[in-house]
């Protein structure tokens, strides 16, 4: 029996109970993923703990290195004669255009200033090794070994020898993370190479891509391939970024569904090339909506494209 | 204390720094890149149910939250997303320590393996509500690998804890 206002001293201190903890933890965690889901508000939280994560992150490629490291070792000699005689064929097959660029890309500028055009940006980028795939397996990210001292920044477009592959979503300061293309909140806006026709590709998953909201009457065939339109002021115009592999025209949908591949090793991983920023697109003329939110550089362009 | 409560065999008390290292170390573990393979367990979901079951005075939902914020930073992941579900898990896994360590470790490892099927199913919940997309069935293999592992895990974890086995046949345990 307790004396009233005086309970009797407990054994043990347990703190809260268990439930009360529960909702605590289960709220906070909630707030977290809403902020973090909604409103993008926790990148400084993030990169300060991926700051002092990444030592021991670095550690832990050790034993992936060596094993990798091992595998190499152990590379017969006749595959790797055979690779360098093909990297040399290659080579010699792609010398007449290289010699070339020189000359073509003096003639372009020469016609476009006689033609009074604003002159194209001058492409420049940085090399990067994609070091591992992030382990999360809900989207499509892989992680190169160049960050914020290396001059990346988020937005950046990166692609390999063939095609786009992605774009960087998050910069820490010696890594980056990069969102594939494959992703399903990537989206890029694109055109048909062979007629010019304009669309936004988008990442569904499963390693494929979807061409979004063409009409089902649109003229897109099995095999055209698809570059980047650079209207969103991200990407250079003209990369290749995928190949159309299955146009599907239901006239129950009032839009075509069009499969399409990556041209690009999206889900291989080697050497990737970080394209520097562009320069910003002149600004919008004014009588469009002056409402329409300007995309800030770095943030990565989601489900809309500017037309 | 004991391995299961039918054992015979008394442990050693806990040590706190020992709960800490081996923490630490599944996260290291979680951190090796294996990319998309599946069958991976997560190695921080397996120690932290471990420690809730038990030792649940001193393992509990706080750590567990702590761990899930380390591990959605490096999983590049969303905020939160581990956090909620090995809070969840620690509760579980805390409130099912009175009974399952009255059966043998198999049995232990049925028990234990809903536990992890749940944490995943919340993580693809919270995922799914933020429109990502679904990993694919063959995710969930690593919450059957973690309960594979629960057997040589609880050994390897209480290796600390045990002491040479003298027999008394005075002793009433």
């Amino acid at each position: 029996m307790s004396v009233v206002g005086h309970a009797p001293p407990p054994f043990f201190k347990r703190g809260p109970a268990p439930l009360v903890r529960l909702a605590f933890f289960v709220s906070l965690s909630l707030t977290l993923l809403i902020a973090d889901l909604r409103f993008h508000t926790l990148e400084w939280a993030r990169l300060a703990v991926a700051t002092i994560a990444w030592p021991l992150q670095r550690a832990t490629w050790v034993p992936i290195d060596a094993a990798g490291d091992f595998g190499t070792y152990l590379t017969r000699q006749s595959s790797l004669l055979k690779e360098n005689e093909n990297l040399r064929r290659g080579k010699l097959g792609t010398a007449n255009l290289l010699l070339r660029q020189q000359h073509l890309e003096q003639e372009n500028k020469r016609l476009r200033a006689l033609l009074d055009m604003r002159a194209r940006q001058p492409v420049e980028g940085r090399i990067a090794e994609i070091l591992y795939a992030a382990r999360d397996p809900f989207s499509r990210r892989v992680i190169i070994d160049k960050g914020i001292q290396h001059g990346i920044r988020a937005g950046q477009a990166v692609v390999d020898d063939v095609g786009v592959i992605g774009q960087v979503a998050r910069v820490f300061p010696l890594i980056a993370e990069v969102l594939l293309l494959t992703d399903k909140d990537q989206a890029i806006p694109v055109e048909v190479q062979r007629n010019g026709l304009r669309a936004v590709l988008a990442g569904a998953g499963a390693g494929m891509m979807e061409l979004r909201f063409l009409a089902a009457n649109a003229e897109v065939q099995v095999g055209d391939v698809l570059v980047t339109s650079g209207l969103d002021g991200v990407y250079l115009p003209g990369l290749p970024v995928a190949r159309v592999v299955k146009v599907d025209r239901d006239s129950a949908y009032s839009f075509a569904r069009i499969t399409c591949a990556p041209l690009a090793g999206v889900e291989r991983h080697g050497l990737a090339l970080v394209l520097g920023e562009r320069t910003a697109l002149p600004p919008r003329p004014d009588d469009v909506l002056s409402t329409v939110e300007q995309p800030s550089r770095g943030k990565r362009v989601k489900k809309k494209a500017r037309p | 204390m004991q391995p299961t409560h039918s054992s015979r065999r008394i442990l050693l008390p806990v040590r706190n720094w020992f709960i800490a290292l081996t923490l630490f170390l599944a996260l290291l573990l979680n951190l090796i890149p294996f990319g998309r393979l599946p069958g991976i367990p997560d190695w921080v979901a397996l120690v932290l149910a471990f420690w809730c079951v038990h030792q649940p005075l001193k393992v509990g939902m706080a750590a567990g939250f702590a761990l899930g914020l380390a591990m959605d930073v490096v999983d590049a992941s969303v905020m939160g997303q581990h956090a909620l579900a090995y809070v969840l898990l620690a509760f579980a896994a805390a409130g099912l320590s009175r009974r399952v360590l009255w059966f043998p470790l198999a049995q232990q490892a049925l028990h234990v393996l809903p536990l992890f099927l749940g944490m995943q199913l919340v993580m693809l919940a919270a995922r799914m509500l933020g429109g990502a997309e679904f990993p694919g069935v063959l995710w969930f293999l690593s919450s059957f690998t973690a309960a594979l592992l629960w057997h040589p895990v609880t050994y390897l974890l209480l290796i600390p804890q045990f002491r040479p086995e003298d027999k008394d046949v005075h002793r009433p345990i």
